[in-house]
Formats: C-alpha cells, sequence, structure tokens
C-alpha cells in the first residue's frame, strides 16, 4: 500500500512536470500576450519592446521556462500581469483556491449526499414513479448548461424572492477574522458563527448549480450499478439465508454497487473544476473560475500558469485517492496489490 | 408424514407485455425426513424455478405461483415475506450452482458464515465466529480459523461450495435444496462435494432435495427419483428401479445419450432427438409427444396422468406419466 502510494505520488510530480511544459508552450503560442493586453493596440513599439524586456519575454522559450522552473522550486510564481497587477501569482492563488474549493467541496456533498440515495431508491423501484422522474430529472441536469441554471437560480431564489445573497462570498460589512482562506472554516474556528452562516448563505446557490452535472452522473451510475448488484447470485444467496432486508441492503447491495460510483465521484472532480469558471462567474463569486477567466482575457501568464497547474493537481490528487480508496471497497484489488 | 409435500405446483411467469409462459406445469412429490430426492431434467424443465419457489425466492412481481408445498403442515407459499425469512436459512436452505457468484466478493468468508447464524441463533458475533470455524472444518475446509478472513476470491471452487455448504447447513436445516451444486467445478472436486454433501445429510439427518441434470450424480446419492420435463414430473421411483428398468421414454432417452466407456468403437451416442423448446402445453396431449420415438396419435391428443406403474414396480411404488412406456430394458 505505502509503496503504491509512493509510486503514484511520483506519477503526480511527473503529470504535473509535463503539464507545465505544454501549458508554458501553449501558453505562449496564444494570439496577443500580455504586452497588447496591457498597453493596447496603439502603443508605440518603443513602449512595446520595453515592456516585452520587462516581462522577460523577449528571450527564448526555453530560457523562459527554465527561469521559471527555478523560480518555481523557490516558492516564486512570478507576478500578475492582469487578474490583480502587481500581486505575485500565489497571492492570488492563496485567495481565490480555497474559495473554489470550498464550493467545489459544497458542490460534490450535494451531488452525493442527493445522488446516491435517490440513485438507490430508483433502482429498488425500478419503474416506479420516482424512478421516472428522478430519471428524467437527471437527464435534465445533464442537458441544462451550468451556468444557465445558475442564472436562473440567481434571478429567482437571490433577486425575486430574496432569499440568497446575489453575489460574492461574504457581506461586505461583516469583517470577519481570515485564519485559512476558507471563509466557512474561518467562521467556525474564530466561533464568529454569523459569518460563518454568511459564508454558506454565498454558497448554496452556486454550490447546487454546480452540483447539477456530478449529481446527475452519480445517480445514474448508482441507479445502473445497484440494478447489477440486485441481479447478483450472492444477493440470491443472501436472500436465501433468510437475512432481513435492510442488512442485505447495507451488507451486500451498497457496498458491492459503491466501486463505479466511487470511481464517478472522481472523475466527476474535473468537471466541478470546469463548471467552477461559469458559475463563478455568475455569481461574481471571486474564485480560481473567476480568475482563470480574466487571466485568459488579458493574458495573465503567470497567474493561468500557476491556477491551471493546481487544478490538474487536485485533479490528479482526488483520482489517486479514489484508486487508494478501491482496496478498501474491494478486497480482490487489495491481495492484487499486496502480492506484488 | 412427508417432511415437504408439493402440490400441483404451478409457476407462470408473467411480464408486462409478454405471453405469460408456464415454467412449472403441476408438480407433485413429496419428501420424507432425512430421505434424498432427485428432480432431473435437462435445462429449462422447470426443476429450478421448483426449488426457487419452495424457498419463497422467486420475485413477487411477474411470477404467479400456485398450488401448495406444505413443510411440516405449514403452508409456504402463502407465507408472508416476513415469516419465510424467519424459516429461510433455519428450517430450510440452499445451495447454488456457481460458488464464486454465490458469493459475496467483498465480505470475508466469516461474516458470510456468521450472519446467518446471527439472524437465526441468536448469537453474538464473537461467539458466531467460534461456531462459523467449526462449521468449516466440519465441511472440510483446512485451517479454518484463518478462511475465516479471507474473500471468497482467495479461495479454490472446491473450498467456496464447502463454504456456501456450511453456511446453508449451518442453523441445522431439516431440508437442504442443493441445485446443480457440482455443475461448475472439476469432475475430481465434484466427487469430493457430492461425498461431502451425503455425509453430512446422513449424519444430520437433513432432507435432501438434489436438482441436477446428471444421471450420475443421482445415481450416486438419491434414495428417490423425480424425472421432470416440461414443468412436469413425468416419471418417479426409487434409483435402482429408475436405473433399471427406465419406463418413461424421456427417461430411457436420457440414460442411452450418457456416453460408455464400454461402448464398442464408432458407435454413436443416442441423444434424444430436438430439444425442450419443441414443448407442447400439458393442456392437450404429452408435452414429450413431439420429441418421443413412441409417440402414436393418442399422445397427441390425451394428456397421460400420473399413474402407479406396475411393471416398474420392482423394489418400491413407481409413478409414470405415459401412454406408451418403454418396454426393454437398458442394455447392461
Amino acid at each position: 500500500m505505502l509503496r503504491y502510494t509512493v509510486r503514484r505520488l511520483l506519477q503526480l510530480v511527473i503529470v504535473v512536470g509535463v503539464l507545465s511544459l505544454l501549458l508554458f508552450a501553449w501558453l505562449r503560442s496564444l494570439p496577443g500576450g500580455p504586452v497588447s493586453a496591457l498597453l493596447g493596440e496603439r502603443a508605440t513599439a518603443a513602449s512595446r519592446a520595453r515592456l516585452t524586456q520587462e516581462l522577460g519575454l523577449d528571450q527564448p522559450i526555453f530560457v523562459q521556462y527554465w527561469k521559471f522552473l527555478t523560480r518555481a522550486a523557490s516558492g516564486d510564481f512570478g507576478v500578475s500581469t492582469g487578474v490583480q497587477p502587481g500581486d505575485t501569482a500565489s497571492e492570488i492563488f492563496l485567495q481565490r483556491f480555497p474559495a473554489t474549493l470550498e464550493l467545489s467541496f459544497l458542490a460534490i456533498v450535494i451531488a452525493i449526499a442527493v445522488g446516491i440515495p435517490l440513485g438507490y431508491l430508483a433502482a429498488r423501484r425500478r419503474g416506479g414513479w420516482l424512478d421516472n422522474l428522478s430519471i428524467v430529472g437527471s437527464l435534465v441536469g445533464v442537458a441544462v448548461p451550468v451556468f444557465f441554471l445558475a442564472f436562473v437560480l440567481k434571478q429567482v431564489l437571490a433577486v425575486d424572492l430574496g432569499w440568497f445573497p446575489t453575489a460574492g462570498r461574504q457581506e461586505g460589512g461583516l469583517d470577519a477574522t481570515r485564519v485559512t482562506g476558507f471563509f466557512v472554516l474561518d467562521g467556525v474556528l474564530t466561533q464568529e458563527w454569523d459569518a460563518a452562516w454568511d459564508a454558506i448563505r454565498h454558497l448554496i446557490l452556486p454550490a447546487i448549480a454546480l452540483s447539477s452535472i456530478p449529481f446527475s452522473v452519480i445517480f445514474r451510475i448508482t441507479r445502473a450499478a445497484v440494478l447489477d448488484v440486485l441481479d447478483e447470485d450472492f444477493i440470491r444467496t443472501a436472500e436465501s439465508k433468510g437475512l432481513t432486508t435492510p442488512v442485505i441492503r447495507r451488507r451486500h447491495v451498497l457496498r458491492n454497487a459503491m466501486l463505479p460510483v466511487v470511481t464517478t465521484i472522481g472523475l466527476q472532480t474535473g468537471a466541478l473544476l470546469a463548471g467552477a469558471v461559469l458559475t463563478e462567474k455568475v455569481f461574481a463569486f471571486p474564485g480560481i473560475g473567476q480568475a482563470l477567466a480574466l487571466g485568459f482575457e488579458r493574458r495573465d501568464y503567470p497567474v493561468l500558469l500557476l491556477l491551471i497547474l493546481c487544478a490538474a493537481g487536485v485533479f490528479v490528487l482526488i483520482n489517486m485517492l479514489v484508486d487508494l480508496s478501491y482496496a478498501l471497497i474491494d478486497p480482490r484489488i487489495r491481495t492484487a496489490g499486496g502480492a506484488r | 408424514m412427508a417432511l415437504l409435500e408439493v402440490r400441483d405446483l404451478r409457476v407462470v411467469f408473467q411480464r408486462k407485455g409478454e405471453v405469460p409462459f408456464t415454467a412449472v406445469d403441476g408438480v407433485d412429490f413429496d419428501v420424507e425426513p432425512g430421505q434424498t430426492v432427485g428432480l432431473v431434467g435437462e435445462s429449462g424443465c422447470g426443476k429450478s424455478v421448483t426449488a426457487m419457489s419452495i424457498m419463497g425466492l422467486l420475485p413477487k412481481r411477474g411470477n404467479k405461483v400456485t398450488g401448495s408445498a406444505k413443510f411440516e403442515d405449514t403452508e409456504l407459499l402463502t407465507l408472508s415475506d416476513r415469516q419465510m425469512r424467519d424459516r429461510r436459512g433455519r428450517d430450510l436452505a440452499m445451495v447454488f450452482q456457481d460458488p464464486l457468484s454465490s458469493l459475496n466478493p467483498v465480505i470475508p468468508i466469516g461474516l458470510q458464515v456468521t450472519e446467518v447464524l446471527e439472524r437465526h441463533r441468536d448469537m453474538s458475533r464473537r461467539k458466531a465466529m467460534v461456531e462459523a470455524a467449526d462449521l468449516l472444518d466440519r465441511v472440510g475446509i483446512p485451517d479454518p480459523r484463518r478462511r475465516l478472513d479471507e474473500y471468497p476470491h482467495q479461495l479454490s471452487g472446491g473450498m467456496r461450495q464447502r463454504a456456501l455448504i456450511a453456511i446453508a447447513l449451518a442453523c441445522q436445516p431439516r431440508l437442504l435444496i442443493a441445485d446443480e451444486p457440482t455443475t461448475a467445478l472439476d469432475v475430481t472436486i465434484q466427487a469430493q462435494i457430492l461425498a461431502l454433501l451425503a455425509e453430512l445429510v446422513r449424519d444430520s439427518g437433513t432432507a435432501l432435495i438434489m436438482i441436477t441434470h446428471d444421471l450420475g450424480v443421482v445415481a450416486g446419492l438419491c434414495d428417490e427419483v423425480n424425472v421432470l420435463y416440461g414443468g412436469r414430473v413425468v416419471e418417479r421411483g426409487g434409483r435402482h428401479d429408475l436405473f433399471q428398468v427406465p419406463r418413461h421414454p424421456y427417461t430411457y432417452g436420457l440414460l442411452q445419450s450418457i456416453p460408455r466407456l464400454d461402448a464398442p468403437k464408432g458407435e454413436r451416442l443416442s441423444p434424444i432427438r430436438g430439444s425442450v423448446q419443441d414443448n407442447i402445453p400439458w393442456t392437450s396431449g404429452c408435452a414429450f409427444a413431439p420429441r418421443c420415438p413412441n409417440a402414436t396419435d393418442t399422445c397427441v391428443e390425451v394428456t397421460p396422468e400420473m399413474v402407479p406403474d406396475g411393471a416398474g414396480s420392482v423394489r418400491g411404488e413407481r409413478l409414470l406419466r405415459c401412454h406408451n412406456p418403454v418396454a426393454q430394458e437398458v442394455p447392461a
């Protein structure tokens, strides 16, 4: 198990390393660039040349990449040119990444908490009204674009009904203490309950919008997996032992159905980060999604590079945790790994 | 008095939008306490469905079960789900065909044995574990304590079936139904499992219903044999009578289609013509008539009744459902 974990961590480093090279080259091959973005189209050739030199963009690309690598090794990822000019990329990361993590975490929790029980119930009552209704619901969940759902939620529940705040992470007047950058956690740690509650209220609508696709996928996979397991011979054996229905469900059905579901949850974290860009835009939520959108507009190389690499790292890390959790769920994988 | 009395058992599959299909069409048979009874027939003759309906394991939806299955004077077919659950695993138990898929792959063997003890014998997990090790030992699993913590994929096919037998016999049921328990196993293991089953039911006095398509299994194990065709019993008798003097053309055909080592070289096997799909319902005529070498017009028009058969009753009572039974003996 330990060797496996170490090997996977090495893989993580390699993936992020290769990705950094590709991203680096790709960002610089985009039309335009930070110079045009900063100075506009009418800038003189002299001022353009000066800024290009200042940003180090006049050097060959592999020299630039080498500089990036050596600085990154000491924690310096460069200075933002467009998103928050003057701030370092690391500062922007530390401000924004917790916001997106908080949002994504709540979204996936909603998706799991609703998707798995509903998928299970739908499978138990295959062909019933609950089954049909939730199939249609999950179809809608996948089909409706995230930004549209976000917009409708915001318009109806926040603007028209006023039940939720319309934008941001926190009301300005609260003056909450910052500890970790996770606002809900900060509120709990400092026991500023009003701040924690306010942060949760800001999270709910974007999290619901963001959870729509993961929820639908998790629901469908759970339903299919439970249906598969219900047909298995060992369920018949469990029935032939006269076990009570709750025991059969808990011990025999759910556990076996969880393997594909866990895989899906891992893969959905990727969709979550993609969806976050759109959701954050609608709710003016200051996370990495918003920063990415702005970063691309203004060709902010250092910020884009750091944020995308971190997002990729999180994705790989979560899928690594998923792979490790297989071993907890399925003993067949455990022995296969242990034999080596 | 019989331990199990099955009378006119019928199972009809009624799926939405499909023509109802009669899988079991009026099966009668008895099982005496401690007796081993064979249900024999080819795939699709209704033997497994018969067993599943006695155990109450057929889904309520889409299946209509009628007739009677009395277990010690309790009508099983009308019991509530809860009452049936209380009996399953305690009074009557079942062993299935494929031991690998019949065990839960993600749960240790130990728990799969103890859960039935906890359910029916009010044992604590700790006590049940001791009992489970003892049970595994009794079915011939070496090093049972270590096996308790292992998972099904770590056991061999024969060991898995032994574990399933241990599970089935954990609460000392009075009736065990074994549905093709050796079909998925290697031939050498088959013999071991059959010997184990025979020994266990003899020692514990458990009655056994052996479901199989393999006449060799029947010959080695069963006191009494019921031959099923098209969802009905067509012939019944003690195993010696049945093998020495097969009276129903179907039974005769089954015996003829067994390959023999002492047959002259080059002699062809004589299979039964056609397949079970050629089945006609028992409502008009004999279901076996289309495949039967002895069939006459009567066979197609008049449904034969199950009647005592004098010619076949050598050592015990013999019942037969046939207008034109086989007269000759099987060549030795």
